[in-house]
């Protein structure tokens, strides 16, 4: 389907107070494909953490814009990105999901990299003719990779206009600080184990219902209950407000957003919930001793009593909320998406304050959690319902456009926030 | 007496089901007081949930809220609620003594939901089971699910 005046596939009328998303959008393969190229080879894309490939020679392997890479640390101590794909004939060099290894050698005919992706060595190589010159056959790169805060991207934009990562995050940087202000030395680490499974649903999807809390009490009604049931303290949300406290949609700059709340359901740093149980007190208390000591009353208390859902566009979501997750996804197909999802933490963390944020995160989030498997069950809801989009061909966004300032997280600013960053990519207008 | 294979498959038959039958307040009687109920990450399936995210890890509390919770109709994940169908095999005792058995098994349990094809987790169970009144209670319980990711299984939203 192509976007015509008459058949956009987002319209935003600010005056109008109209706002709406083409249903199209979500289903048809084309404009799927057409994605791939606009956003998903333009923007920058989160690979990884350094804290994964900790060691040189440390790897792991994964698929992100649907190219399997080989994501690793080099013999100088720098955190890479390979095309995991053989100079020769093109097999994948690597097959195994993590480990640690001095050479990457392609099973297929022998050849030999190191961790520098250099063409180390090749079975017989005197059948190559003189012009042959192993130095032009090292693992290929993506054209660009960058890190902020540990957080590795890549960018598939070989062109000379891509912005810096550094300018792309913008204001997404202040909250990625913000979570790594919870560790005493700024330093977060992926915890191992992570959750890979698919939703039957477009990936865009996942992006709105990742920061919509709109949807919180009619989608999580279980799990306000279980925190209730807990002795967790819930008010009752005031006036104009759905949820017990506060909170705010933001919008941080090229699609990213988020939705900065008053916290209400307890937080591992640092504000203790029944659910943590008595023993716990202690731990999370020494937890938030040190955040003053470190940053102050203030800004320690930013940290522990305000929770955060920062979107960076396209497709990384840090959930920093009754636990740290990261999660990442990207399509299959038009209506189906991978999603991976990792936990996050100080790299010092005591073991104590360890098993707290681990247990903590699996009340709420993950395949097995008490609210994830409901998200799923919307989304793939929600793709479902698409089946009529020729009929019905307009979702309607346009919560909270009547209001002059201050957003809510339960308005949907933010959500318009991703879908006008999406309609100006594709249309080509970056 | 030792505790014969039977009298094992007896009792995780039986378990099966109630689970099957969504009797999860009888399921809850077969637990001790001092229960838990896991499932690792798919990617590292012998680990310690104190260090490694699990996608489930509950204490006999958060097994007690989950059977609160598939009880709604809000659940949503499970309402309708799905059927399922478990099959239990290869059941081997590998420790007991005069209080505690430990066994594992292998399971399919087929997983079907209107208008979706059906969902096959595989997969090893293990127990630790007490010796209680001539039959046995739960004090463990861990699926470990073979698949290396949850791919289209999507969630573990009933109790695997
Ligand atoms: S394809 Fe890798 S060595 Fe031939």
């Amino acid at each position: 389907m192509n976007q015509t005046p008459d058949t956009p596939w987002v319209i935003n009328q600010p005056e109008a107070m109209h706002f709406a998303v083409n249903r199209a959008t979500l289903v048809d393969p084309q404009i799927l494909e057409l994605e791939r190229r606009r956003i998903f080879d333009t923007c920058w894309i989160y690979v990884g953490h350094e804290s994964e490939v900790r060691e040189p020679g440390d790897f792991r392997t994964r698929t992100v814009c649907g190219r399997p890479l080989i994501f690793c640390r080099d013999s100088k101590g720098e955190a890479r990105v390979y095309l995991n794909t053989c100079r020769h004939r093109g097999s994948l060099v690597c097959r195994e999901p993590e480990g640690n290894a001095k050479y990457f050698t392609c099973f297929y005919h022998g050849w030999t990299y190191d961790r520098d992706g250099a063409l180390y060595g090749l079975p017989g190589q005197s059948a190559y003719p003189p012009n042959f010159n192993r130095a032009e056959f090292a693992l290929q790169t993506p054209p660009k990779v960058a890190s902020y805060r540990g957080f590795v991207f890549l960018n598939f934009d070989s062109g000379a206009n891509v912005m810096s990562l550094d300018d792309y995050l913008a204001g997404a940087k202040e909250y990625i600080d913000l979570i790594c202000d919870q560790s005493p030395s700024g330093e977060m680490e992926i915890i191992p184990g992570s959750q890979e499974y698919d939703i039957r649903a477009n990936w865009k999807l996942l992006a709105e219902n990742s920061f919509d809390d709109y949807h919180l009490p009619a989608t999580h009604s279980t799990w306000l209950d279980y925190l209730k049931n807990s002795g967790v303290e819930m008010k009752r949300p005031e006036k104009g407000h759905m949820l017990p406290a506060h909170g705010v949609g933001k919008v941080l700059g090229n699609g990213h957003a988020v939705i900065d709340n008053i916290n209400f359901r307890g937080r591992p740093v640092a504000r203790w919930i029944p659910i943590y149980g008595e023993a716990a007190k202690p731990e999370i208390e020494r937890i938030r001793a040190e955040l003053v000591t470190r940053l102050g009353e203030a800004r320690a208390a930013r940290v522990a009593d305000t929770n955060r859902n920062l979107l960076v566009f396209p497709n990384l979501v840090i959930n920093d909320g009754s636990s740290v997750t990261v999660r990442y996804f990207e399509p299959r197909a038009a209506d189906n998406m991978v999603v991976r999802a990792c936990a996050l933490g100080p790299k010092e963390e005591t073991p104590a304050a360890r098993a707290i944020r681990l247990d903590s995160f699996l009340t709420f989030y993950g395949p097995g959690g008490f609210a994830t498997p409901d998200d799923i069950e919307a989304l793939e809801s929600v793709q479902a319902g698409m089946a009529s989009y020729r009929e019905m061909p307009w979702s309607v966004m346009t919560r909270g456009m009547a209001k002059e300032g201050e957003q809510l997280n339960t308005d949907e600013r933010h959500l318009r926030e991703f879908w006008i960053q999406w309609d100006k990519l594709m249309r080509g207008a970056a | 007496m030792p505790v014969t294979r039977q009298q094992v498959e007896d009792f995780l038959y039986a378990e099966a089901g109630l689970l099957d039958a969504w009797k999860l307040d009888e399921w809850l009687t077969l637990l001790t007081d001092d229960a838990v109920y896991r499932v690792p990450s798919n990617d590292k399936p012998a680990s310690d949930p104190k260090d490694t995210l699990f996608t489930i890890a509950d204490d006999i509390n958060r097994i007690r809220a989950r059977v609160t919770r598939l009880k709604k109709t809000t659940a949503h994940a499970e309402f309708p609620r799905s059927r399922t169908r478990r099959l239990i095999t290869n059941v081997r005792i590998l420790e007991e003594n005069a209080q505690t058995v430990k066994i594992e098994a292998n399971f399919i349990v087929y997983r079907f939901r209107r208008n979706e094809s059906v969902y096959q987790f595989v997969g090893q169970y293990r127990y630790e089971l007490r010796v209680a009144d001539a039959s046995f209670k739960i004090a463990s319980r861990v699926a470990i699910i073979d698949a290396m990711e949850l791919g289209s299984l999507a969630s573990v939203s009933f109790i695997l």
